[in-house]
């Protein structure tokens, strides 16, 4: 492994851990679901596909590095679908916004 | 019948990278297993099979990769700049946005393209009216047009000429 | 009495963090990339805050979002631990994680709805 591959995939790798700590310092700080929401799909998404990214450059085109490239492709088509499902039950299970909020037009349809 | 063979190859190709080094035993036991999913579950996977002929969808596909990354990457900027305000600037609220697209696909694409760009999250799907509601981290008009102007547009042009 | 139980739950959950926590110090001898190894303190942090939303959080919704993203930390965690290791089933474990985590999500979205699980 030259120590350019190693220095590039530990750039990856450590990004990735940056995003995911501000994710779930996210998920501590903001008021309510659907903030957090937000928060933790973005951040921990691409986070954790910029350290599976990392795997790859690592590990070069052997079967680790293929079978991180399908775990990030995979990840990043799910993770959306999740949270999109999450937020509709929190929704329907009369979570409200917060106090706060500016407008709620899902609420004044649904009624 | 032309769905169960896509869902028969795009199985045979995931089988194939799984098992990276290709291997002859690991092929043949691919082989069937593949065919015997495609052939249980095939008819469910596309409802127009002949779009995965055409070329152009696959160019489009290829020019919306970097662009929908390079937002994504922005999303996570501006996500982690509020987190880490300690004035915390959030202004949220649930709008509507409208969408001219109607196949399924091009709705889920369009649903995670949002979700995945800066400041929104899909949360419900109307897919008879075509109407969008989506939660904004900083709601900046509540009006129907202007919101689908600033949210929606990037995508749809794109999306539409791949799914539809 | 409720205290008790209340205080010996917290005592099993720090005890298993802690465990969890020093373990690679003692075997970060052996490992030949050192930062990697201190990258686990970090996931950990994150997978505390994960916890601590769990404990904390004031509706069920709050709990499922919490649990959706501790199942995608564990496949960055898994990921991670392929690299100074050199064995590739841990991506195989990612990938199963990444399955389970996502059809769980759904499961658990269904059950805040109010859906029952065979509609």
């Amino acid at each position: 492994m030259n120590s350019l591959q190693h220095a590039a995939g530990m750039i990856f790798i450590v990004i990735g851990l940056g995003f995911d700590v501000f994710g779930c310092i996210g998920l501590i700080r903001l008021p309510d679901v659907y903030n957090r929401l937000q928060a933790t799909t973005k951040c921990v998404t691409l986070g954790t596909c910029s350290i599976l990214l990392g795997t790859f450059i690592l590990k070069g085109l052997g079967t680790t590095g293929v079978k991180a490239i399908l775990a990030a492709i995979f990840l990043l088509l799910t993770s959306p679908v999740a949270a999109h499902a999450l937020a509709r039950g929190a929704h329907k299970s009369g979570v409200k916004l917060w106090p706060k909020s500016v407008a709620d037009k899902y609420e004044q349809d649904r009624n | 019948m032309k769905s169960k063979l896509v869902l028969f190859i795009i199985g045979f190709i995931v089988w194939a990278l799984l098992t990276w080094p290709l291997d002859f035993q690991h092929l043949i036991v691919g082989l069937i297993v593949s065919a015997f999913v495609a052939f249980i579950t095939g008819d469910l996977f596309s409802n127009r099979p002949h779009h995965f002929g055409h070329i152009t969808r696959y160019i489009w596909f290829c020019y919306y990769m970097p662009m929908f990354l390079w937002q994504c990457l922005k999303a996570n900027i501006d996500v982690a700049l509020r987190v880490l305000n300690p004035r915390l600037p959030i202004n949220p609220g649930i709008v509507k946005v409208k969408t001219t697209l109607r196949s399924d696909t091009g709705l889920t694409f369009l649903a995670n393209s949002i979700t995945l760009t800066p400041g929104t999250l899909c949360v419900d799907i109307d897919a008879e009216k075509g109407i969008l509601y989506i939660h904004w981290i900083d709601v900046r008009t509540q009006d129907i047009d202007k919101a689908t102007e600033l949210i929606v547009s990037p995508f749809e042009k794109i999306l539409k000429k791949i799914f539809e | 009495m409720k205290n008790l139980r209340w205080l010996t739950g917290f005592g099993i959950l720090a005890a298993s963090i802690l465990f969890v926590m020093l373990y690679p110090i003692l075997s970060l001898l052996s490992w030949q990339s050192g930062f990697l190894a201190h990258s686990f303190f970090i996931l950990m942090l994150c997978f505390a805050m994960c916890l601590f939303r769990v404990m904390a959080g004031p509706t069920p919704a709050d709990r499922a979002v919490a649990i959706d993203t501790l199942g995608i930390l564990i496949v960055g965690f898994c990921a991670i631990l392929s690299v100074p290791t050199g064995r590739d089933w841990y991506l195989d474990i990612a990938i199963a994680w990444a399955l389970q985590s996502f059809i769980g999500a759904l499961a658990l979205a269904k059950y805040l709805e109010g859906r029952g699980f065979d509609e």
